[in-house]
């Protein structure tokens, strides 16, 4: 990737400390990802674009700006993909999933604040993300108080316009974030100096759609058992899906999925083990955060499903495509992101539903639910979660845990006695 | 048919030998920096149809000559079951962490909570206390089960009690009382786990700490119930592993 560097310095990354972090993605990847037998040809797209993480995607947005396009990031599902795309920008999912600069992070935010948000801190601290140096403008949202206030000090850095999310679902809520919507219209209007028009809205409406259908149709496909997909590879393909070309994203997952069936229909499967099958619920996991999808399926698990916002949550609900004024769509816009159940809400019963549909759906064993640690929402919600599962005899495995790999064995332990657990209940010892 | 478990702890290393079902030899030794030849030393002329590991340096022990591994709590599970048939709930306060089990009539382990990462309330948190107060872990769980009363101690993080303890002794609280406060401590959390799993009786007592003698009468005093405790506790796991061995057989 030498060819980048260039590139880089201009974007004012430390070309030193990143050349560090570009160091230890191939080993982990090869580990990770590489490594699981008999995996389908259409991964290899992702690997590509894995490989080029800081490269060509990279100068994909710097040419966009070149031509006076504007590269706009998230950290949060909750911001409108398809506002940006119709104000004629790229839109990039930020968040960070291993530990960077921590003490310098530290420096800034307390210590019992959530990995998410402190690795956020310093990566832009260590300079070592292409991504938010590729920035015109960063969406914060409030959802957690963590990210809230932290958006107040990434605001010295560089501009970040936060949305004011609602906590809670009823009518003045809708009105609140329908608003809002219309707000973070008007703010990429002043970025880029146009108005968002009706057409260009409608067709970004259908392109993010289009994306979400398609991982939908993944999605579908690990109902499959034997699985056709081991869970680290969709959870690779949902993290790249945050930040790669939407159409071309949908493109390629489609193919993959075109793989899959035939494979299924041949009777192909992933290598290794296929039962038990876990449910990932809680915390996203960035990349390259695979740390507990690869503890699970190392272990000899599989894990079927993420109700995660790096997995199905990020996709399940589409925006309605039937308005047909300006304003019916930033309505129909804001309505769909008002469904996502982040446990933040309250109450947030649609998540429990959800959860306990998924187990259904998906022949799950076993819900793992995987929490930050110091993450409020999801920690103190685990409870209600365990509570609604345990009604319906479903073993459920709380893990916190953070983005340092101390923890790895006793992580290990809890699986592997959980997988035991499972294997004896159904007879086999 | 010869079989063998071993149980690759944080503190010790314990070997249980099967011949025909009935145990015929066990030996414990400390881990040391060196477990993998302290594993060596131990099975040194010995020869096993099937050797199956547990504990923290399992997957050591398969890289090298274990035939098949089992976590430490389906190990537990299986040697407290064998040696208490009545067995339903295991604790276990080891080195490095706590576990309470909950296991059906014929062992199979039916739900298990575990500490968090940080050694709050484990063995390892009882040996720096003790040091805190210059007293050995024996000498601490005498004088322990001695004090009339107790002082709280309100910090379950190792770094933190240290301090609260030096902080204590500097104000000249006797040592009798912060020793038993810091007993309190542990059994309030041992039973926080083991309510979550749920107590039902018979309740086994296992792992390092099940030897100091306030622990137990603390415990009890608090579950209203007799704990009972393997004559041997440090091999319980190792002799799950070798029950695990003979039993896939
Ligand atoms: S978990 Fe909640 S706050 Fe975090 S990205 Fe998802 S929706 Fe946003
Ligand atoms: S993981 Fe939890 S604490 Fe961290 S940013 Fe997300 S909601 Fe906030």
């Amino acid at each position: 990737m030498s060819d980048y560097r260039e590139m880089w310095e201009e974007l004012g990354l430390d070309l030193q400390a990143h050349d560090g972090l570009l160091e230890v993605l191939p080993p982990l990847y090869q580990e990770t990802i590489l490594s699981q037998e008999n995996r389908p040809e259409g991964m290899g797209y992702f690997d590509f674009v894995f490989s080029e993480i800081h490269g060509l995607r990279v100068k994909e947005l710097v040419e966009h700006r070149a031509q006076g396009g504007v590269v706009v990031g998230t950290f949060c599902t909750y911001v409108p993909e398809e506002l940006v795309i119709a104000a004629g920008g790229i839109c990039v999912g930020l968040c960070a999933g291993a530990q960077v600069a921590e003490e310098a992070a530290e420096q800034y935010l307390p210590r019992n604040l959530c990995s998410l948000i402190k690795s956020s801190l310093g990566f832009k601290l260590a300079k070592v993300c292409p991504y938010i140096e590729s920035c015109d403008l960063l969406v914060g949202e409030t959802t957690c108080d963590g990210k809230k206030k932290y958006y107040e000090i990434l605001g010295e850095f560089q501009p970040v316009h936060v949305m004011e999310l609602p906590q809670r679902k009823d009518e003045v809520d809708r009105a609140l974030w329908r608003s809002e919507v219309r707000r973070l219209a008007r703010r990429l209007e002043e970025l880029t100096g146009k108005r968002i028009e009706s057409e260009p809205l409608r067709e970004a409406i259908k392109v993010v759609n289009e994306k979400r259908r398609a991982l939908l149709r993944l999605a579908e496909l690990r109902k499959s058992d034997p699985p056709v997909i081991s869970g680290r590879d969709a959870l690779l393909i949902n993290q790249i899906a945050f930040y790669d070309d939407p159409k071309r994203l949908a493109e390629k997952v489609n193919a993959l999925c075109d793989e899959l069936v035939e494979r299924r229909e041949k009777g192909i499967f992933i290598g290794g083990s296929h039962r038990p099958r876990v449910l990932l619920s809680g915390c996203p996991m960035a990349i390259p955060n695979w740390k507990l999808p690869a503890i699970i399926e190392n272990s000899g698990a599989l894990v079927a499903m993420d109700e995660m916002c790096t997995g199905i949550r990020y996709f399940r609900h589409l925006v309605s495509e039937e308005a047909t004024d300006l304003d019916g769509m930033l309505d129909a816009i804001a309505d769909r992101y008002l469904r996502i159940d982040c446990a933040v809400f309250t109450p947030n019963r649609e998540r429990l539903e959800h959860i306990k549909e998924l187990v259904r759906d998906y022949s799950i064993d076993a819900v793992v639910y995987y929490a930050l640690q110091f993450c409020d929402p999801y920690t103190v919600e685990a409870f209600r979660v365990r509570q609604e599962l345990e009604k319906d005899g479903i073993p459920f495995l709380y893990l916190e845990t953070d983005y340092s790999a101390e923890d790895v064995g006793q992580l290990t332990t809890r699986v592997q006695a959980l997988i035991e657990m499972l294997e004896t209940k159904s007879g086999s010892s | 048919m010869k079989v063998a478990g071993l149980d690759i702890g944080s503190r010790t290393i314990a070997l249980v030998e099967m011949d025909d079902g009935t145990v015929s030899f066990s030996e414990v030794v400390d881990t040391t920096f060196d477990p993998l030849e302290q594993c060596r030393r131990l099975l040194k002329d010995r020869d096993f149809d099937l050797l199956v590991a547990t504990g923290y340096g399992r997957h050591l022990a398969q890289a090298n000559f274990a035939h098949q591994v089992i976590t430490e709590i389906k190990a537990f599970a299986l040697g407290c079951h064998h040696i208490f048939p009545e067995c339903r709930t295991i604790l276990d306060i080891g080195g490095q962490d706590t576990k309470a089990i909950s296991v059906s009539p014929d062992g199979r382990v039916v739900d298990f909570q575990m500490n968090d990462r940080c050694a709050a309330g484990t063995g390892k948190f009882l040996e720096v206390m003790a040091s805190a107060l210059g007293l050995s872990l024996q000498e601490m769980g005498e004088v322990a089960m001695g004090a009339e009363g107790e002082v709280k101690i309100s910090s379950m993080c190792t770094v933190f009690a240290e301090s609260e303890v030096t902080g204590l002794i500097a104000r000249g609280t006797p040592r009798p009382l912060i020793a038993r406060g810091l007993h309190e401590a542990i059994c309030d959390r041992a039973a926080s786990l083991l309510k979550r799993v749920g107590v039902a009786r018979e309740l086994v007592f296992a792992g390092g700490v099940a030897r100091n003698p306030c622990m137990r009468h603390l415990l009890e005093e608090r579950l209203g119930m007799p704990l009972l405790i393997p004559e041997n506790p440090q091999i319980v796991g190792a002799l799950g592993a070798a029950l695990s061995a003979r039993d896939s057989d």
